[in-house]
């Protein structure tokens, strides 16, 4: 290795580029000195224009430590694999420390991009791309470790009507959400964690997601889905007192203070069947505009739905019956955070299409914000013609832990 | 194109370490510095296992402008603790055997412990070592000092390299590899 090689590596490893290039706070005087001299040095090209500039991001980090665990309130990154574990039986409270133990270990390197302990690929543990880890208990953990702290609403979600649930996408004791702009990093965390887990937990499924590349498009943008919908327009915005009021648990939460819960359904979406389905069909069926996910009385996505707007003919605007209008409640309370994620996999027979949504909620209480709402739309909703959900979880995303501490330490004490 | 980021990056480099530079006063070396304050050790972590024996790594880091050499290791875990070199056999396979003279550390440098080349070999484990468990090891230096560190247990596939003839065999007849699988039961 080169000593120039070497110190690329020094730079990496101690400072995000783009922090730097931002002149952000951590870079300091050091890195507006750098800059300086590297336009001085590039100024008097052949050309006399600026090189052209690249930055890769897969040197971008996330922060693993902190009041919450990142994964939440993180701006989404382009791929998402979930993975849910059945503790073995043997796996007692001490186990589950130890396990937890390592997974903040692995979890805690891996972000940072460095390789974990005993990572036989450490190669592909040094392109982070904001790599997060995120950690959720389902009850047979909470209740392996102290069954008094075991939260009222850590549940499976009451059985609705139009659910089709298949046990290999529900349920699950530990849930782990890995999150970055480059799916080789979301394979090679997976890979390390599985091997962390094997002496204490079965894999019982894993799911796959995935929204447009990094920097495809500005960033904000909210979601599409694989029916062309704007899907997610109505969520709080991060790091507002809104968030903080939805999403996280409060003081008197006690072990849960500063955690959430997660919610996944995993819902089937019949391209086939939409595709019979014209473009005023389709928008009437969602209350919303395709081309930019306004509603019907608006023209901007974040315009605010007028359900009292009536046709010529006197019929609403708004379908009564449309997602929009059956997602809205009068209750305020009953509002989730979505970070919901595009699937799209191997096709099974008679169909041209297997894909879907992995749509994910965060919610400081599923049974009070979520369910109500999941109830109005299994009840009525014009989407459920082409929607089937197909797979449930519910977990407690416990509060982020500082370094030196793990993962779900508050449950132990 | 890619140059620029990375004379960016090294230049940010460099300017880190003049700062760091500025901020710390170099200490001359003196003849009665103890070794272990100028030895660290990162990311050590230790192969689980039921019983038996295992292998333990890491980085050694010398801090200091002279060698280091670890003369001897010790642990509650295990009876013994051996300084271990993987050497290649007549026949080409990989063998574990002591390293004679210890692990050098050279000034202001590291020396890697790691599946495959030199390791910390425990012999005859008290207890079976669980994933997540944190092992206790104390490192003998030449000068007497010694230095200790706590390494987490880890499953791990590898390191699974045999004994040299005449090198630790164990004597009650089982498997002479580090082969170990650990469950929770």
């Amino acid at each position: 290795m080169t000593d120039s090689q070497q110190e690329s590596t020094v730079g990496r490893r101690t400072l995000s580029r783009r922090h730097l290039l931002l002149g952000g706070a951590a870079a300091g005087v050091g890195a507006a000195v750098a800059v300086g001299v590297d336009l001085v040095q590039r100024s008097g090209g052949e050309t006399g224009l600026p090189a052209p500039e690249f930055y890769p991001t897969g040197n971008d980090t996330e922060p693993f430590y902190g009041t919450h665990q990142s994964g939440v309130m993180t701006s989404p990154q382009a791929h998402v694999t979930l993975i849910a574990y059945d503790l073995l039986p043997g796996t007692s409270r001490e186990g589950v420390e130890r396990m937890l133990r390592l997974l903040t270990d692995d979890a805690a390197k891996l972000t940072l991009g460095s390789a974990a302990l005993a990572d036989t690929e450490p190669e592909l543990a040094v392109v982070p791309a904001r790599l997060t880890v995120t950690v959720g208990f389902g009850p047979e953990l909470v209740k392996r470790v102290n069954p008094a702290a075991l939260p009222e609403w850590l549940t499976p979600l009451p059985a609705f009507n139009r659910d089709s649930l298949a046990d290999e996408w529900s349920g699950g004791d530990l849930l782990i959400q890995v999150g970055s702009d480059d799916p080789l990093t979301v394979s090679h965390t997976v890979r390390m964690l599985s091997k962390d887990l094997r002496a204490f937990a079965t894999r019982r499924w894993a799911q796959s997601g995935f929204r447009r590349a990094l920097s495809s498009e500005s960033p904000g943008t909210t979601m599409r889905n694989l029916f062309g919908q704007v899907d997610g327009t109505v969520n709080p915005a991060a790091d507002t007192e809104d968030f903080d009021t939805v999403v996280w648990q409060g003081d008197g939460a006690g072990w849960m203070a500063g955690g959430t819960s997660f919610v996944l359904r995993r819902i089937a979406m019949n391209l086939d069947t939409w595709d019979k389905l014209d473009r005023s069909g389709r928008e009437q069926a969602m209350g919303r505009n395709l081309k930019n996910g306004a509603p019907l009385t608006g023209t901007k996505e974040h315009d605010e739905p007028d359900f009292e707007a009536k046709t010529s003919l006197g019929f609403p605007v708004i379908s009564d019956i449309s997602h929009v209008r059956r997602a809205r409640s009068e209750n305020t309370h009953e509002r989730i955070f979505r970070r919901g994620y595009n699937y799209d996999e191997a096709i099974g027979d008679g169909h041209d299409s297997n894909a879907g949504l992995l749509f994910i909620s965060f919610q400081a209480n599923p049974t009070t914000q979520f369910v109500p709402l999941q109830k109005r739309l299994d009840e009525l909703d014009l989407m459920n013609e082409w929607i089937t959900h197909i797979g449930s979880v519910v977990v407690a995303i416990p509060p982020g832990c500082t370094e030196g501490g793990f993962i779900g330490e508050t449950l132990f004490r | 194109m890619y140059t620029r980021s990375l004379t960016l990056t090294a230049l940010v480099a460099a300017g880190l370490l003049a700062l760091s530079g500025c901020s710390s006063t170099p200490t001359p070396v003196e003849t009665t510095a103890v070794a272990a304050d100028a030895l660290t050790v990162s990311d050590a972590w230790i192969k689980a296992s039921d019983t038996g024996m295992t292998g333990a790594f890491g980085e050694l880091n010398n801090s200091s402008a002279t060698d280091i050499t670890v003369v001897a290791a010790s642990s509650d875990a295990a009876a013994t603790v051996e300084l271990h070199e993987v050497i290649t056999g007549d026949d080409g396979n990989s063998l574990m055997q002591q390293k004679e003279g210890g692990f050098v550390v050279p000034a202001e440098g590291t020396h890697a412990l790691e599946p495959g080349a030199d390791h910390l070999m425990f012999m005859e484990l008290t207890d079976k070592l669980e994933p997540g468990q944190t092992v206790s090891i104390t490192l003998e230096l030449s000068d007497g000092s010694t230095v200790k560190i706590e390494a987490p247990v880890k499953q791990y596939a590898g390191a699974n390299e045999s004994y040299a003839p005449g090198h630790g065999e164990p004597t009650d007849g089982s498997d002479s590899s580090m082969d170990n699988e650990s469950t929770e039961h």
